[in-house]
């Protein structure tokens, strides 16, 4: 896989809900082979932005290229076997065993009135193994705990075998040590295997541990974006998030850490 | 997903069913033999006579009973699927053919045809009632459809809400048509509790139309609806048509639900119980799960239809006995269920 060529290309791109504009004017490029963080406080428009990535609307004005071609163009299909989505809130109505549920995620491989063939099942196999979670094989999901379950969409997710992963808070129900393990899994993807990951994420220091950039959005407009070395700064806290807080660089690998200021 | 249990259920599901078909067939007032029947149902295919019997069984058979058992047995497949349909979609293990106010739509549609022939309107009687009962039916499915358009992607709360809503002022139509009927209400009484007495094999005929191609239909998206239960939004990013699949399947499992009450009158619990029962045993697969529903809620209905027809002094509405039987069954397994441990 070639590393850092373009993905996503947005530009002039604003998007609303009826009458609300929720986001106005993006122009952003992204690349393969990195890891994106993308930040703002709660309504600052991530979650669409997100969907617009993700090719589920469509936006208001401007367009969204992936790989030089309008989303538009891609089929669902070919979409699915491009981009995998992993969602903040997951709840099954059906009790699907955990490798069932994982082995969903090869949908768009598996022809119709196909049994999963011998790769399909070993995309499984792995998938399962990196999140730790061949124990539960036969489980059905209704009886696993609110990490064991983010674990099993996050495999499911590796199991479809995509060149982007996106994360939509999807670490934000979790404990700090499921949370740590996802991040590294998905920083270990990133660096060995290409992946392009970008994670909405409301934990500041956590992004700046394992992004390589990050994108921050303000009342729908995309407020700065860079490498997370120059982009953390007590200024951007204060005015972008509306935080007091200093910033110290870490001395092993130079990454900002954030302090904030809570009285 | 895919081992030999399922199948070999199916299987054995099929087997139930053409035994179920053969023994009813030979019950009731004229006892004949399963033999005799099997010799009967042959002779009907090569064209050769049947020697040695009593002449009237051949009549009995293919023109008495055989036309009712058939359409018991579409009713109660049809029914059975079209239930798991709406649960998979609606995200709903409580969602039955009836949540969207089908048979609410097919009662009025068959009280109208009724009340309108007291009243000495002359609408060609016998047929009218089916088929006021699939008209009412296919104009609630377009009411609870227009209501439910605004939302896109159509969400099970706004299906299910525009569904109450058509069914809560379509009862009440129906209670003014009983009302009007005054003395005749029996009438209108006795056809929403449902029957099978007096099918023909018209009546197999314009189910098997619809049932059959439905369930095919049904199951090209069997592997779509599994991906569905994972969510709409994932089931987007997997690469399925949410919302166009949705559509369609509602429609098509409303299609089943409208002609069935509209040959038999409203059936309750096959269309809930059946993929209930079949999903503990199954699992929620609806590869496997769909066509073994269509097969489990032949076999209920028939049984039932055949036990009223065949067993009791006098015939009760089969909806009635559906429920009288189902439900504590339906009990039963429920606190099994509850008590059992979850592994």
């Amino acid at each position: 896989m070639n590393r850092n060529h373009l993905l996503f290309q947005l530009a002039n791109i604003s998007f609303s809900y009826r009458q609300d504009k929720v986001l106005e004017g993006i122009d952003l490029q992204l690349c393969s082979g990195k890891f994106y963080g993308l930040l703002g406080a709660n309504g600052s428009g991530k979650s669409t932005l997100i969907e617009l990535l993700m090719g589920g609307h469509k936006p208001l004005t401007g367009e969204v290229l992936y790989k030089n071609k309008l989303m538009e163009s891609y089929s669902r299909q070919e979409l699915a076997r491009q981009l995998a989505l992993v969602p903040q809130n997951f709840s099954m109505s059906f009790e699907y065993h955990v490798s069932d549920v994982v082995l969903m995620g090869r949908h768009p491989h598996i022809p119709r009135f196909s049994s999963p063939a011998k790769r399909d099942m070993l995309a499984v196999e792995e998938a399962m193994q990196t999140m730790d979670i061949c124990h539960l094989h036969s489980r059905p999901v209704s009886a696993l705990s609110g990490g064991e379950l983010q674990r099993v969409v996050m495999a499911r997710a590796l199991a479809q075998g995509t060149e982007v992963l996106i994360l939509d808070e999807a670490t934000s129900n979790l404990d700090i040590q499921h949370t740590i393990a996802i991040m590294q899994v998905m920083r270990r993807r990133v660096k060995e295997k290409g992946l392009t990951v970008i994670a909405a994420i409301h934990d500041l220091n956590l992004a700046a541990a394992f992004c390589d950039e990050c994108l921050v959005l303000k009342g729908g407009q995309l407020f700065a974006n860079g490498p997370v070395e120059e982009l953390f700064t007590s200024d951007l806290l204060q005015t972008a998030f509306a935080v007091e807080a200093t910033v110290h660089h870490h001395g092993d690998h130079g990454r900002p850490q954030i302090q904030f200021r809570y009285q | 997903m895919t081992s030999s249990r399922p199948i070999l259920l199916i299987v054995l599901l099929l087997l139930t069913l053409c035994a179920t078909i053969i023994l009813a067939t030979g019950m009731g007032f004229l006892q004949i033999a399963p033999l005799e029947v099997i010799k009967i149902l042959w002779s009907q295919g090569s064209k050769q006579t049947t020697g040695g019997m009593d002449p009237t069984f051949p009549f009995v058979v293919m023109e008495v009973r055989l036309p009712r058992i058939l359409t018991a047995a579409l009713v109660g497949g049809g029914l059975a699927v079209a239930g798991a349909v709406f649960q998979a979609i609606l995200l709903n293990p409580l969602a039955d053919p009836y949540t969207l106010g089908i048979s609410s739509g097919a009662a009025f549609g068959a009280s109208l045809a009724i009340v309108l022939s007291l009243f000495g309107i002359s609408v060609p009687s016998g047929l009218s009632i089916p088929v006021f009962a699939f008209f009412g039916a296919m104009a609630t499915l377009i009411g609870v459809f227009s209501l439910a358009a605004p939302d896109n992607r159509l969400s099970s709360n706004t299906l299910i809400l525009s569904g109450v809503i058509v069914a809560a002022i379509l009862s009440a139509g129906i209670g003014f048509i009983k009302y009007l009927a005054d003395e005749q209400v029996s009438v209108i009484i006795f056809w929403l509790m449902g029957s099978f007495v007096g099918r023909t094999w018209s009546d197999v005929l314009s189910t098997t139309v619809v049932v059959l191609p439905g369930l095919l239909f049904i199951l090209y998206f069997a592997r779509d609806l599994n991906i569905m239960s994972l969510g709409e939004r994932t089931a987007d990013t997997l690469g399925v048509e949410t919302a166009r699949v949705k559509k369609m399947l509602l429609v098509c499992a409303s299609l089943i639900t409208a002609i069935c009450v509209s040959v038999s009158g409203i059936i309750g619990f096959i269309g809930l119980i059946i993929p209930h029962l079949l999903r503990l045993i199954l699992g929620p697969d609806n590869r496997m799960l769909l066509p073994a529903c269509f097969l489990g809620g032949a076999i209920l209905l028939l049984g039932a239809d055949t036990i009223t027809r065949a067993w009791l002094p006098s015939e009760i509405p089969i909806g009635v006995l559906t429920s009288l039987i189902g439900g504590p069954f339906f009990c039963y397994i429920f606190r099994k269920k509850q008590l059992a441990p979850s592994s």
